[in-house]
């Protein structure tokens, strides 16, 4: 029980997606632009990760190991697929501001190594887990980053202006802003990191 | 420091133009500059330099407490760049640009990437690109010199891009005008004469070589007389010249020891590279003044430059290939 929890957590923690493995930065850095664009991306990868993890971990023992990487292509684009579609029909708003980092989902490379690395090796329930806990680890970045941006480079939260009279850096909203926050987040997050495990490595002796 | 054993690699003489020296001596040769822009600006470039230093001033000395490292405000190279950023701007941008972009010169170019001598680019002018994408109308709206109420004009750059003016009679300024600094422009960039009297005073101390600025603006100059906007060979040399912030940038940022080339011959690649990049921007960019933007390139390229760039070693055949 433990350890399936573990593989819930661990995607969010230690092994996020954004901040701990730094995948799948192409959507990362391109729709972080405002809040709603982070939820609605994160909302659809976690959708296509949870059931292709699915789908790969319970025919793992069917697919011939050569042909394997073509295969959980060919899952992952169906469901990314059913996921546009859909977003079509109830999202038209979402699916026009996200555009063409919808079908991009498919070569995620969140999706896929978790497929290859994960999926493919493990039972279909540590699966299901591990494939949510890694969609809300990826979820939570992109809404970590939309939010610094939004917030300095358009004076918003969420659509809904923050305080009038603010004149924000448009910077932040543009390629350099995403490029900028990722990389002092990231540093936020290493920083945070080494604070916590310096005494362990050191008693182990390895500082280097 | 003095009475403790100094253990390092060659070499051992110890020069006494330590950065401190160095940085104050750059500081006073941008003095008159700063004075001619007050007198043709008036007030708000007092404000604008006040804050832009000070804010970079504090903001070094609260990174280097919290991170815990010796406190080093004392050599001027934040006073520096916080100067720098202020000629940099436009006199009537509102109090907070010169605040957030020194914050971001200090916090972001300088120290997020290891403090004094480990920054890729040059602080204050990446502050100025920042400000520049972030607010646009307020870096672009400029005074027009010795005007008592803030009457906003393009400079000759802006006109020259918009094509609607070919000459300096249809600007209805001369050369004398953008020699003393009757112009549009930012707060340091104008006045070109007191800029040469700072330069020169750096290239007799031996603080700056010429190797950079002269062939970045020899390098602009040509391309833009070559490729003149009425044919080729057309275009005017000194106008070029004398028009943007190439003087000030050729002399005084084209020049950070820091960002760039440790060799002559390097010095030379990357003036070259920089006014070649200038002259690109301003014909063909979106931008009409390409100074800050193609130090901040060539900057990128230092580290490759000093690479394939290596000063002979004294005594030796050849230079050793890297």
């Amino acid at each position: 029980m433990k350890r399936l929890l573990h593989e819930f957590t661990k995607g969010i923690t230690i092994e996020n997606p954004t901040f701990g493995l730094i995948l799948g930065l192409c959507p990362t850095l391109a729709v972080s632009t405002s809040l709603g664009n982070a939820i609605g991306m994160g909302a659809a990868a976690t959708f296509v990760l949870v059931c292709s993890n699915t789908i790969v971990s319970s025919v793992r023992r069917i697919i011939p190991d050569r042909i394997r990487l073509p295969a959980f292509i060919v899952i992952i684009a169906t469901f990314v697929t059913m996921c546009e579609l859909i977003m079509k029909a109830y999202a038209p708003a979402l699916d026009v501001s996200l555009g063409i980092f919808v079908p991009l989902i498919v070569v995620n490379c969140i999706i896929m190594a978790r497929a290859e690395a994960f999926a493919c090796k493990h039972g279909v329930g540590a699966s299901i887990l591990d494939g949510l806990g890694m969609g809300v680890g990826f979820t939570l970045g992109l809404c970590v980053i939309a939010s610094v941006r939004e917030i300095l480079g358009a004076g918003s939260i969420a659509g809904k202006q923050l305080i009038p009279g603010f004149q924000p850096a448009t910077v932040l909203i543009l390629a350099p802003g995403a490029l900028a926050t990722l990389g002092l987040l990231i540093a936020l997050s290493n920083l945070m990191k080494s604070k916590k495990s310096t005494c362990r490595a050191c008693r182990k002796g390895g500082c280097g | 420091m003095p009475d403790k054993l100094i253990v390092s690699t060659s070499p051992h003489i110890l020069g006494c133009d330590l950065t401190p020296k160095v940085m104050w001596s750059v500081i006073g040769a941008l003095i008159p500059a700063a004075i001619a822009s007050v007198i043709i600006f008036g007030m708000p470039s007092v404000k604008i330099m006040a804050v832009a230093v000070f804010t970079c001033v504090a903001c070094e000395a609260l990174i280097q407490k919290l991170t815990g490292r010796a406190v080093t405000i004392h050599d001027g190279s934040a006073a520096l760049t916080g100067l720098l950023l202020a000629f940099n701007l436009s006199s009537n941008v509102p109090f907070w640009i010169p605040l957030v972009g020194g914050i971001f010169a200090i916090a972001l170019v300088k120290h997020a990437f290891g403090g004094l001598g480990a920054n890729v680019f040059n602080p204050a002018l990446a502050a100025r690109a920042f400000l520049l994408a972030s607010w646009p109308t307020h870096m672009t709206a400029f005074t027009r010199p010795f005007a008592a109420d803030a009457v906003t004009s393009a400079t000759p750059l802006m006109m020259f891009k918009e094509g609607k003016v070919g000459t300096l009679v249809e600007m209805g300024i001369s050369y004398w005008d953008l020699f003393l600094g009757r112009r549009g422009g930012c707060l340091g960039e104008v006045c070109i004469i007191a800029l040469v009297c700072g330069a020169a005073y750096l290239l007799w101390k031996r603080y700056i070589w010429w190797q950079t600025p002269f062939s970045f603006i020899l390098t602009t100059g040509s391309l833009c007389w070559i490729f003149g906007a009425r044919g080729y060979f057309q275009g005017d040399f000194l106008f070029s010249i004398l028009s943007g912030g190439l003087i000030l940038g050729a002399f005084f940022m084209a020049t950070d020891y820091v960002t760039t080339p440790l060799a002559h011959t390097g010095q030379v690649f990357f003036g070259v590279g920089c006014g070649v990049l200038t002259f690109l921007i301003r014909k063909f960019g979106g931008y009409p003044e390409g100074v800050s933007y193609s130090i901040l390139i060539m900057n990128a390229f230092v580290p490759l430059i000093d690479r394939y760039v290596k000063p002979k070693i004294y005594g030796t055949a050849k230079a050793v290939k890297g």
